[in-house]
């Protein structure tokens, strides 16, 4: 019953979050010096043809009829038409949705998997050699700049070892799109050659975007064993001789996750930011490539519209972590 | 003391690393319990009780506290020889178990009371042999469905042994659901569901209301009672003790210094600080009586008798050498150099 209120709250903060933050991205793409008609439509063109644009794509109304004409279309699911390629931003985005989803799953997932194990280790074998090694290479996941690191995996697995694809998400076309997601279309039509270089491709991007992910999910599980494990039930647990692994991997571990999962909210917008920079690099045909394109075409739709879409994301997602806090911490829902 | 001895501790010395240097927090403890024999180990806090109980349990801090002397003898096996691992799957949760200080927190928050319940059951049902509990290895921890449907009638009889109603509710509920009387029962029912032999009871009452207090000690007196089970019952209230225990042992900044049968121990106390302690219970006259000083630091205490610079009676001897183990027969002993002994009575009576 609890997460119902709490699921509808979060929903409820979806409007005026999604409204501040298109607010904000309109007023910064529209103010900027930068002229999408003259990227569009060429030096070439007549004043009058110039004018002719701006009418057409709705650009000489006043900044605020012009945000008034975006919201309502937007309310009808209309992202507008992008200023450069002149197609709906909706065919143009969502074509893209699949590859950034697929990566960010992936990663997240590689993240985790990699994180936990290692906050406990570290948590339960605090200031050893193993731990300071542990905290030095996590560390350096939160210092070290995604695209240096994404260009230093290229140059040495790829230019150097030749062991993964430089970029791109496949050789060649990738499988027929059924869903969009080429790992899940693969195995649909069972190509396990178009899989594994689908994976092969993978490999680099879901690295250079898990490693500071990963780093941020270590430090909060093993802060967050640390504190539960000098908990009065460890102990207790301890004096009635359960075993010692049943007491950190089931117990403490449960505890802990309390915080870590807080975590993974933040650390998809940590993805989300990252895909800007990870996609360029690696060519990944992905909503963070195109949001890199419309930026540099002048494109406002577009930008907008990248913004919008993970704006509304990342707020799901947050309402999701909530949920699932609650479903593992009983006291929030009881 | 009766022939058939349990738990035998002798001139237990355990210290603690601090950072102003080594604490000397048990300084050579004698102790026995015979079986089904409730003992109650009072002193004030920080005394070393709780380190006493710990170590009987071997979860003293491994990093902080070592054990320099002594032996722990359980049903004859010295425990401070046995490794870690035959401790935590012969010895602990199954034939010692444990009552702790604070029911709130000794639950884990996010596991049902039910689920806590049968992972106890799991890896310590009164079905486990000492045999296979010491063979214990992931591949043979499986926990057949049979045993499984055994274990939870047992969970249910015991609870209501413990006298906690609608059983079935509470094991759905999570522990923050139910109130601190109602846990310290759970408590004692998980101590008991293993059939231990000793239990040991860290202040188990400390935390509680004191109306539940005397409830909860009659609960567990009477089940330890019915069930043969010993139970070392440590305690700062003296009045907690009277309820309870068939002995009553006194400790002083980390030193045994009297032990007697409890009417004995009321009746005739016979070591200076034990004869302070019980003149500071508020008596019929409603006089309250401290004790002037306070307890010696562990990191260089004082030397022979510990309680020497807060005692009236202290000569040279008590300054330089601990004294031995007085008998004063029906198996009430001192260790004081000055033991009041009849001499006492006479001044009460004046």
């Amino acid at each position: 019953m609890k997460l119902l209120v709490i699921l509808v709250n979060r929903l409820a903060w979806l409007i005026p979050t999604v409204f501040g933050l298109m607010a904000i991205t309109f007023a910064i793409t529209h103010i900027i010096p930068a002229d999408p008609v003259a990227a569009v439509i060429g030096e070439n063109a007549s004043p009058e043809q110039v004018a002719a644009l701006k009418e057409k794509l709705g650009l000489d109304k006043p900044l605020v009829e012009q945000f008034v004409i975006y919201l309502t279309g937007l309310l009808r699911g209309d992202f507008g038409i992008s200023l450069y390629t002149q197609r709906p931003i909706s065919e143009d985005l969502f074509a893209r949705v699949p590859a950034t989803i697929e990566l960010s799953v992936v990663t997240l997932f590689v993240a985790i998997a990699a994180g936990i194990p290692v906050g406990v280790i570290s948590a339960v074998h605090r200031n050893s050699l193993l731990d300071h090694a542990l905290r030095i290479f996590t560390v350096s996941g939160l210092a070290i700049a995604s695209f240096w690191l994404a260009i230093l995996f290229q140059l040495f697995f790829s230019m150097y070892l030749g062991w993964t694809p430089l970029q791109g998400r496949v050789d060649g076309w990738g499988p027929d799109p059924i869903t969009g997601f080429f790992i899940v279309d693969a195995l649909i039509i069972g190509d396990f050659e178009m899989l594994g270089d689908v994976l092969a491709h993978m490999v680099l991007p879901v690295l250079t975007m898990a490693y500071p992910a990963m780093a941020t999910i270590v430090r909060f599980t093993r802060a967050g064993v640390l504190e539960a494990i000098s908990s009065n039930f460890v102990m207790y647990e301890s004096a009635m001789g359960f075993p010692r692994r049943v007491i950190i991997w089931k117990y403490v571990l449960r505890s802990a996750l309390i915080g870590t999962v807080t975590q993974i909210g933040l650390i998809f917008g940590i993805l989300i930011a990252n895909s800007v920079v990870v996609e360029t690099v690696f060519d990944w045909p992905g909503i963070g490539r195109y949001a890199v394109d419309s930026i540099l075409n002048s494109d406002y739709n577009g930008v907008m519209g990248f913004a919008v879409f993970t704006g509304v994301i990342f707020i799901l997602i947050n309402a999701l972590v909530d949920i699932l806090h609650g479903l593992i911490d009983p006291r929030e829902t009881r | 003391m009766t022939g058939d001895t349990l738990l035998r501790v002798s001139d237990l010395k355990v210290s603690f690393q601090t950072e102003a240097g080594s604490a000397k927090v048990l300084d050579g403890v004698n102790l026995t319990i015979g079986r089904g024999e409730i003992l109650g180990l009072v002193g004030e806090s920080g005394c070393g009780k709780s380190t006493l109980a710990r170590s009987v349990l071997g979860i003293l801090p491994k990093n902080a506290a070592r054990i320099t002397d002594g032996t722990i003898l359980f049903d004859g096996e010295n425990l401070l020889e046995r490794n870690e691992a035959y401790l935590a799957r012969v010895l602990r949760g199954r034939r010692i178990s444990f009552v702790p200080q604070d029911p709130f927190s000794s639950f884990s928050p996010v596991f049902s009371i039910g689920d806590q319940f049968m992972e106890l059951m799991k890896w310590k049902s009164p079905e486990i042999t000492d045999a296979q509990a010491a063979a214990r290895t992931i591949l043979s921890s499986r926990y057949g469905r049979a045993r499984r449907r055994r274990d939870a009638e047992r969970v249910m009889e015991m609870l209501s042994a413990v006298q906690l109603p609608q059983p079935e509710a509470i094991l759905r509920k999570y522990p923050h659901e139910v109130s601190g009387g109602q846990r310290q029962r759970l408590m004692i029912a998980m101590a008991l569901l293993t059939e231990p032999e000793l239990i040991i009871a860290d202040e188990p009452t400390t935390a509680l209301d004191v109306t539940i207090q005397a409830q909860i000690l009659k609960l567990l007196k009477a089940l330890a009672a019915e069930r043969n089970v010993a139970v070392l019952f440590t305690t700062h209230d003296l009045g907690t003790a009277w309820e309870i225990c068939d002995r009553i042992m006194v400790m002083y900044a980390g030193q045994d210094v009297e032990v007697a049968g409890s009417a004995d121990f009321f009746a005739r106390p016979n070591h200076p600080y034990t004869d302070r302690l019980l003149a500071s219970l508020p008596g019929a006259e409603g006089g309250l009586q401290g004790i002037p000083g306070n307890i010696p630091g562990f990191v260089s205490p004082p030397g022979g008798c510990r309680f020497h610079p807060r005692c009236d009676l202290a000569s040279d001897a008590c300054r330089t050498t601990r004294p031995g183990v007085t008998a004063l027969g029906s198996g009430h002993a001192v260790r004081c150099h000055h033991p009041l002994g009849t001499q006492f009575l006479k001044e009460a009576v004046t």
